[in-house]
Formats: structure tokens, C-alpha cells, sequence
């Protein structure tokens, strides 16, 4: 095989003075800092605002700007008559590929819908944010577009949604309990919470 | 007795403004890396919700230093442990005695030089002061009983000696030229304009020295791109071993020696106190207008003109610093003996021989 020698360039006199390297970094750097510096003023000024003078964002007074694509934490959609869309078909829970979904259904009250989620918790301790539930959704009942980012608890049990949470993306633990029969009442109800799941359940 | 009083004031004067500039540095280093690199910076220590542009940090990194923990490691020389950092610091403030930040002042009957020691060879007795503060990095490295800070400390020392011989060689073009080593002296023989217009600065006559001279002695401030001895994301150095004050010591260090090169920089290549066209009867341009000013004015305006200079270089520095990268420590070598010190050699050859054939009494001594 034949051997393919590589040569390095021999730097010019010019190059390896390194000074006009220098100077041309220099120019660089200073015609950001300058830049900046005009654009800082000037935003103090309360001018130019819609030109960024760096490139971060003060988390958390000033959120990142979000692409309407973006997983963030999940929500249940509603009705009109402000029931669950949520049918309990399961398909979300089967495709999950993080099994971080639990559906207990039962019977709806209104004849025409067949079933209702008595239970929908999701761990977002083990959730992978892929969205496959989104996708697999026959009655757009779950996306995932609420802009909640900032999902940090204590404990593991604190990082688990009930159906509460995921229908009012607003509402925040703790909660108060639930004893109402149908638990989409609790959100009629004002966010007044009177109730526990597992009785509904048993 | 008021002659004492004076002198202590000057002091008090110098090192106030030298630590303060110091401290801020810190917060310099900060925001300007920052702005540069299209950040912000620090910004979020604040004093009932003033925040001032992250000004408090370098308040809340000085309470930080003072209330961690002193740390001396099992085995480590406790005395020359202690000792090291104190050198540092002690040297490179020492130096400042004999910067002249301004022409001399006259209140009443006296006649106060700008100056906190007038001292005849005011240069010989700055770079005595940095030629010490190696003690120091040999003394942390070496009493630190840890082999990573003794190399880190080799390695700092060979590079500060090594770059002091092109710095001191440098500064013999400047000596030759003004035939004075009295700092003072050197900053009066700047003062004269050539063809009348421009200023006669140590930057015109010997260009080719102030480059020498300043990267020699950024080398010396073992700052990016001469950091090899500390190098702090990757190579340990010698002051690993320190922790508080201490180390907060060595890292003041740094940045007094910054601006002590900034302020031998103007002093000795840009007019220190000078004004261009300034004279201590007032200004006199180029075009022949004349606008006079007291002595008060002239003093104010010599001394805010070193200071302006300064903050100039120290801006400088700052910005190279975050500009340019690393040398290798076999490139460092060969830049130091290789090129900058064959280099002044020329220059100084080449002072000499302007000044013995095309100077017969230079008009600016």
C-alpha cells in the first residue's frame, strides 16, 4: 500500500508572528463585547429591546420561549360539559413504552360514552416524555402542551399525577382529598377537593 | 513629622486605589468574559434587592474567602505554608511604592512628587519586587508537600525567570532612550512632542520593546495565555494545597501584578501622567492655540490620565486574556528564549547604535 505522507503547511513569516493572529482575535472579541455593552446601555436606555444583547435567559423571571412542539408535562382535555374526553380504551397505557401510566376504568354515567377513567395517574418519576401517548390517542383526550417545566419534588410519590392534576394543569400538591363520585366533579367543584380515589374505586 | 504624614498618605492613597481596583478586577473578569462571550454574567448577589450589575460579588467572594476553612495539609511546612501567600501579596503591592501616578504637586510651600518613594532607580528596585514575588510560588509549591503543586511551582518559576530576562532586556531600550531609571524622570522625558504634534511617548520611540515588554510580562502575571503554572480547568497548581484567604491571597496576586503591568506599561511606554500637549502651564496644540489651567487642574488631569491609561491596559489585559488560548509549555520556552529574548537583544543593539551615530543631544533627555 502505498504511504501518503501529509505535510503541514510551513507558516509564512507573516503567521508566525502571531501578533496579526492575535489582532484578529482581539477584533473579534472586542466587536462582541462592544456590541453588547452598546446593547446592555441601551436596554437599560429601554431602547432596542427586541435585540438580544446576550444569548441567555434568566430562567426563572424570564422562561424560555418554547417551540410549539415542545413535551412538557401531560394534561387531560375536557369536555364542554367538563368530563374527562378520556374513553379508558387503555391504548396509552399499552403503548407506553415507560409503563408510567395507570387507567382504571368504569362506567360513564351519560349512556352514550362507554367508559371513564374512575383512575388516570401518570409518574412522571419514570415518564420518558416521548409522546407516544399523545400520538396514540383516539380522542385527543392527552397532550402533552401545558409549558411545565419545572417538575421537581421531594419524593418519588410526590412525582405522581392523579387525574386532578393532569385535568388542571394549574392545581399543585399537596392535594386535598377527594370523595366525590365522579372526578372530573372536583373541577366543576372549583378546585374544591373533597373525596379519595380508592373508594370511588372499590 | 509632616513630611511622614504626607508620605503615609500618599500610601494610603496607592493602596486604597490598588486593592480596590484589585477587588474589582474580579468583578471585571467576570462581566467582561461574560459580555464578550454574548453572556451576562454575575448578577444575582444583592443587597436588600439592589443588585448594582453583580457589584457585590467580589464583597461576597471576600466574605466567602474569609469564613471557609484553613486548610494546612498533614506533613506541609506549617510556616512557609503560611508564609508563601503573604510573600505574594506582600511583593507585588511593595512594588507600587514607586510608581509615579502624577507630576509633582505644590500646596503652599510644599512640594509633594506624586510618588510614594522617589526612589533614584525607582525600575531596578519594581522589577527587584517581581523578581521576588517568585519566592512565593517556589515557597507554595514546595511547602505544600504535595508533588503536583511542587511541579506546578517548577514550572511557574522556570517561566517567570525565564521571561524576566526579555523583560529586563526590554526595559534597557527604554533606560537608553531616557537615560534615567528614575521612573519619575522617565515619565518627565515623554513629556516633549516630535515635529510638535506628536507626543514623544516611550511607545514611539521604542515600538518594538513594548511588545517585547508587554508579553513578557503577561507571562509574568501567569494569566491565559501564560497560565501554564496554575492552568486551573486542567493542570493542577502550585496553590492547590491553599484554601480561604489564602488562597484568595495568591488569586489577588494575579491581578495586582496585572496592574502592575498595566501601570509599568504606561509609565514607561505611554507618557505615564502625561496629557499630550499639556504642559504645567496649560495646554499647547499643535495649531498654535494656547489654553492655560492651574496647577491644581494640571495635577488632576496628570493623575487621571495615569489612571485612565491604566484602566486602559487593564482592559486590555482582561480582553487578551479571554481572547487567546493556552501556549504549550515547549511553545512558552521557545517563545521566551527564542524569540522575545533575541529580539530585545536586537533592539537594544539597535538603541545603541541610533543613539551613538544620530543622537548628539537628544532633544528629549
Amino acid at each position: 500500500m502505498a504511504v501518503k505522507v501529509l505535510r503541514r503547511r510551513e507558516l509564512s513569516f507573516w503567521e508566525k508572528l502571531y501578533l496579526p493572529a492575535i489582532l484578529a482575535g482581539l477584533k473579534i472579541t472586542s466587536a462582541h463585547l462592544f456590541r453588547n455593552l452598546f446593547l446592555h446601555a441601551a436596554h437599560a436606555a429601554g431602547v432596542l429591546r427586541h435585540h438580544r444583547a446576550a444569548a441567555t435567559f434568566q430562567y426563572p423571571e424570564e422562561p424560555r420561549p418554547l417551540e410549539p412542539r415542545f413535551r412538557s408535562r401531560h394534561r387531560l382535555t375536557v369536555r364542554e360539559e367538563g368530563t374527562p374526553r378520556c374513553v379508558g380504551c387503555m391504548l396509552c397505557e399499552t403503548v407506553c413504552p415507560a409503563r408510567c401510566i395507570t387507567i382504571v376504568a368504569g362506567e360513564h354515567p351519560d349512556p352514550n360514552v362507554e367508559k371513564y377513567p374512575i383512575r388516570f395517574d401518570i409518574d412522571l418519576g419514570v415518564c420518558v416524555y416521548c409522546g407516544y401517548c399523545v400520538e396514540v390517542c383516539p380522542e385527543d383526550a392527552i397532550r402533552m402542551d401545558t409549558g411545565i417545566l419545572d417538575i421537581a419534588a421531594y419524593s418519588r410519590d410526590e412525582m405522581k399525577l392523579d387525574i386532578h392534576e393532569l385535568m388542571d394543569p394549574g392545581l399543585r400538591k399537596p392535594l386535598g382529598e377527594c370523595k366525590l363520585r365522579f372526578p372530573h366533579e372536583c373541577r366543576l367543584a372549583g378546585g374544591q377537593l373533597t373525596g379519595d380515589w380508592d373508594e370511588v374505586y372499590k | 513629622m509632616s513630611d511622614l504624614l504626607v508620605k503615609l498618605a500618599l500610601a494610603g492613597i496607592v493602596f486604597f486605589g490598588v486593592l480596590n481596583l484589585a477587588g474589582l478586577h474580579t468583578w471585571l473578569e467576570r462581566k467582561q468574559s461574560a459580555i464578550l462571550q454574548d453572556r451576562i454574567g454575575a448578577n444575582r448577589a444583592s443587597i436588600l434587592g439592589f443588585r448594582v450589575m453583580g457589584l457585590f460579588h467580589p464583597l461576597a467572594d471576600a466574605v466567602k474567602m474569609f469564613t471557609k476553612e484553613d486548610i494546612v495539609p498533614a506533613g506541609a511546612d506549617r510556616v512557609l505554608h503560611t508564609l508563601a501567600p503573604f510573600f505574594s501579596v506582600f511583593f507585588a503591592l511593595a512594588a507600587f511604592a514607586a510608581i509615579p501616578f502624577g507630576d509633582r504637586l505644590i500646596w503652599g510651600d510644599r512640594v509633594i512628587e506624586l510618588q510614594v518613594a522617589n526612589i533614584d532607580v525607582a525600575l531596578l528596585y519594581v522589577f527587584a519586587m517581581l523578581s521576588l514575588g517568585v519566592y512565593g510560588v517556589i515557597l507554595a509549591g514546595f511547602a505544600s508537600r504535595n508533588n503536583y503543586a511542587l511541579l506546578g511551582g517548577l514550572r511557574a518559576t522556570a517561566q517567570m525567570i525565564s521571561y524576566e530576562i526579555a523583560l529586563g532586556i526590554a526595559i534597557i531600550g527604554v533606560v537608553m532612550v531616557y537615560g534615567t531609571m528614575d521612573l519619575q524622570q522617565i515619565v518627565r522625558g515623554q513629556g516633549h512632542n516630535f515635529g510638535g504634534w506628536l507626543p514623544g511617548w516611550g511607545i514611539v520611540v521604542q515600538p518594538v520593546a513594548f511588545f517585547v515588554f508587554v508579553t513578557a510580562a503577561l507571562a509574568e502575571t501567569k494569566r491565559i495565555p501564560f497560565d501554564l503554572p496554575e492552568g486551573e480547568s486542567e493542570i493542577i497548581g502550585y496553590f492547590v494545597e491553599y484554601s480561604g484567604m489564602k488562597f484568595g491571597m495568591f488569586f489577588l496576586t494575579d491581578f495586582l501584578e496585572t496592574i502592575m503591568v498595566a501601570c509599568l506599561a504606561t509609565t514607561l511606554f505611554f507618557g505615564g501622567w502625561q496629557v499630550p500637549y499639556l504642559l504645567p502651564d496649560g495646554f499647547h496644540f499643535p495649531w498654535g492655540q494656547s489654553v492655560s489651567v492651574s496647577h491644581l487642574t494640571y495635577v488632576v488631569l496628570g493623575v487621571s490620565s495615569f489612571s485612565t491609561k491604566v484602566l486602559v491596559f487593564c482592559w486590555l489585559f482582561m480582553q487578551i486574556r479571554w481572547t487567546l488560548p493556552r501556549f504549550r509549555y515547549d511553545q512558552l520556552m521557545r517563545l521566551g528564549w527564542l524569540g522575545l529574548f533575541p529580539i530585545a537583544v536586537a533592539n537594544v543593539l539597535l538603541t545603541a547604535l541610533v543613539l551613538a551615530f544620530f543622537d548628539k543631544g537628544s532633544s528629549w533627555r
